[in-house]
């Protein structure tokens, strides 16, 4: 009975250790360990009663990750489909510079929200109206896309960077960037929420399942009544969408966007945190969860590069490294060579096992 | 140059027929001769021979960094990371300068620097199955970051340097008003060099030939017995050694260095290629068509300058041409299927 049960936990151990998962968190403690050694109070947490919520490096931290849990759901999607959104950068700029500019022109907060949304969605809309209908590639379409919608922050402003910290009645957007839910960062809850929709919606549906098949085979998943096009151009209309949210998040907090800056090298961290989450760049079974923990990771890494002091212009060759390390090890080369070792080890407890 | 490729066009096939995947490349021809036409007419300045040179002289780099890009889109591939190949060859490169190097071992060194860079991402994808465009975003992240760790300085040529002599103005016809002078420098002449280099690579070497089949299918390429491997390698090293060739050529006419510069530069010269008429899911295509496309690209600048379009403009204008000739291809490519 011991026996079994030890086997049986051996099993449990060995899929623990197998899930990406498990390294994703061991990867993020390491990080929360490092950040403590070299600021001691950085898993301190208060009460600040003039904003009515907790305060401290995690909190601040939690509040940055939601604009990464935005953009990394939608990437999520659309790199299950095998495709990519480099122009999700691009529409957080789009977005956050519709919202500035209105709102400097004195229209009322709720509408200026719902021009960025709309903008988003129409981004998103157009990619995939491009690689569904036209059948053009992915990135070369998003990349044009993250060309021209940077070119197209920059006219909703004329080039300037837009402010609208001085305007009045601004309060439920700051409330969005800045407010707390029970203590608990707003931006970060209602991207929880969010992720959690898509989640269900693609779980507690159809939808993840043929998102995936369209991923795999796109022509198989047409063959089984499956509308490839139609889930493409939902895919991008989607991480459009909430590109736009990730910009309103990002800009929202200063009140104020930079139209070159806003949103910039974004589409890597969202990469990053797919391919942290598990999710293969090649398409197919994605993982929301692994993706979201990914973006959180994300958010830890730069506060870590912050706390280390490391100068804020090595942040994209540090992520460039990570992401190299992580697609080298997921190559099919490094698995094999892992297999070869285990399969030599294995022999050569036999030829012992024989000698005995 | 037009003439040349007006000649290519009718090479492969022989009598009048035209070949239906050449259209992309005569729309660039006349999109460019309507562009000068237009500029000639409402502005009167563009047909002069100053202005042509100029046009020469200050493009030079990106007529280089479409040759560059031509080789990696050819095979289906891309190289993102030509513009941050470009940012921290020059920040290295001016940095050795200042340090008191003579120019000659700043270029060596510049030009080694974007071979390793090319290395890598050719590592990258064949030794790990990266997709090129993930492979070359992360080396592009890797130059621009460590390019930015360098120095976010605007860095300039210290006095007395021997670095410049690459933009020293050559006059070929002297006339009496400047603007009518037609002049080249050692740049232009470097972009010329590339450009026969990019055309002898691909039409007449081994390598050449891989490269199309590659791109046609690469997995027949292999079955053939073809060197994929060591050809993919080929492609990436020399479009980074390219893209470093670019960054002296671009430094020495400016006479400074940043880390931001070359930011979209790979975009515009994706746009060259694509206008030029190579197909981006590869296997069609050539260097002359991406030099028209170049050439195109560049008359873009002075254009929006004389209609005093916002320099934010520029982009979407840009977008939406590489849009229109990826949509073209693909029109084409489709009617040629239903065939």
């Amino acid at each position: 009975m011991a026996e079994k049960a030890k086997a049986q936990g051996n099993t449990l151990v060995k899929k623990l250790l197998g899930s990406n998962l498990t390294w994703s968190i061991v990867a993020f403690i390491l990080l929360v360990i490092v950040c403590t050694i070299f600021q001691h109070d950085f898993l301190a947490l208060s009460w600040n009663t003039t904003t009515g919520g907790l305060a401290g490096p995690l909190i601040t931290m939690l509040q940055e990750s939601a604009r990464y849990l935005m953009i990394a759901t939608g990437m999520t999607l659309v790199i299950s489909t095998a495709g990519i959104d480099l122009s999700v950068g691009s529409v957080m700029a789009v977005s956050g510079a519709a919202a500035m500019q209105t709102l400097s022109n004195g229209v009322n907060v709720w509408v200026a929200i719902l021009i960025a949304l709309a903008l988003g969605i129409v981004i998103g809309c157009i990619n995939g109206a491009l690689v569904s209908l036209l059948g053009l590639q992915p990135f070369i379409t998003t990349l044009i896309m993250m060309l021209a919608g940077r070119g197209f922050a920059k006219v909703i402003t004329s080039g300037e960077n837009a402010d609208a910290s001085a305007v009045a009645g601004i309060e439920p957007l700051k409330w969005f960037a800045n407010g707390y839910i029970l203590g608990i960062p707003a931006n970060f809850v209602i991207a929880v929420v969010i992720v959690a929709l898509v989640g269900l919606l693609c779980r507690k549906t159809a939808m993840g399942m043929m998102i995936e098949a369209v991923g795999i085979n796109q022509e198989a998943s047409r063959m089984t009544g499956i509308k490839p096009k139609q889930i493409l151009f939902l895919v991008y209309a989607i991480s459009g969408f909430l590109a736009a949210i990730a910009g309103l998040f990002a800009t929202a907090s200063v009140m104020r966007v930079d139209v070159s800056k806003t949103g910039q090298d974004l589409e890597m961290y969202a990469i990053l945190a797919v391919v942290i989450g598990g999710t293969s760049l090649l398409g197919g079974k994605f993982s929301l969860l692994g993706s979201s923990i990914g973006a959180v990771i994300i958010a830890m890494i730069r506060k870590t590069i912050i706390t280390l002091g490391v100068s804020a212009e090595a942040t994209p060759a540090f992520f460039a490294i990570v992401v190299i390390v992580i697609c080298v090890m997921q190559a099919p080369k490094i698995h094999n060579l892992s297999a070869d070792m285990k399969r030599k080890r294995a022999l050569k407890a036999q030829a012992k096992a024989v000698a005995a | 140059m037009t003439t040349a490729t007006a000649n290519k066009v009718k090479a492969p096939k022989k009598g009048f027929k035209l070949d239906r995947q050449m259209i992309p490349t005569l729309a660039a021809v006349v999109i460019f001769i309507l562009m000068m036409a237009m500029g000639q007419a409402m502005f009167g300045t563009y047909l002069r021979l100053g202005f042509i040179s100029d046009l020469f002289i200050d493009h030079a780099y990106l007529i280089i960094l479409a040759v560059a890009m031509t080789l990696p889109i050819l095979t289906g591939g891309i190289d993102l990371s030509v513009g941050a190949i470009v940012a921290i060859t020059a920040v290295v490169g001016m940095k050795l300068i200042n340090a008191g190097m003579p120019a000659i071992v700043a270029m060596i060194v510049m030009l080694l620097l974007g071979a390793v860079f090319g290395l890598l991402a050719g590592a990258l994808i064949e030794e790990f199955n990266m997709q090129p465009f993930i492979a070359t975003l992360s080396t592009m992240f890797l130059a621009r970051g460590i390019a930015s760790m360098i120095s976010t300085d605007s860095l300039t040529f210290p006095e007395g340097n021997n670095f410049d002599f690459i933009a020293e103005k050559i006059k070929l016809i002297d006339q009496p008003k400047a603007a009518h002078d037609l002049s080249i420098n050692l740049g232009v002449i470097i972009a010329l060099v590339v450009v026969v280099f990019g055309y002898i690579l691909l039409h007449h070497t081994r390598t050449g030939r891989t490269i199309y089949a590659i791109g046609g299918s690469r997995s027949s390429a292999e079955l053939m017995g073809l060197p994929v491997k060591r050809t993919q390698y080929v492609i990436y090293l020399t479009s980074a050694t390219l893209a470093a060739l670019a960054s002296i050529v671009y430094m020495a006419n400016i006479g400074s260095a940043k880390n931001t510069v070359g930011v979209g530069w790979e975009l515009d010269a994706i746009a060259s290629v694509v206008i030029g008429g190579t197909i981006i899911t590869g296997g069609f295509g050539y260097v002359l068509g991406s030099v028209l496309g170049a050439l195109v690209r560049s008359v873009l600048d002075p254009l929006a300058t004389s209609f005093g379009v916002p320099a934010e403009w520029t982009t979407i204008v840009i977008g939406l041409m590489i849009l229109i000739f990826v949509v073209l291809q693909r029109a084409v490519m489709a009617v040629g299927d239903k065939k």
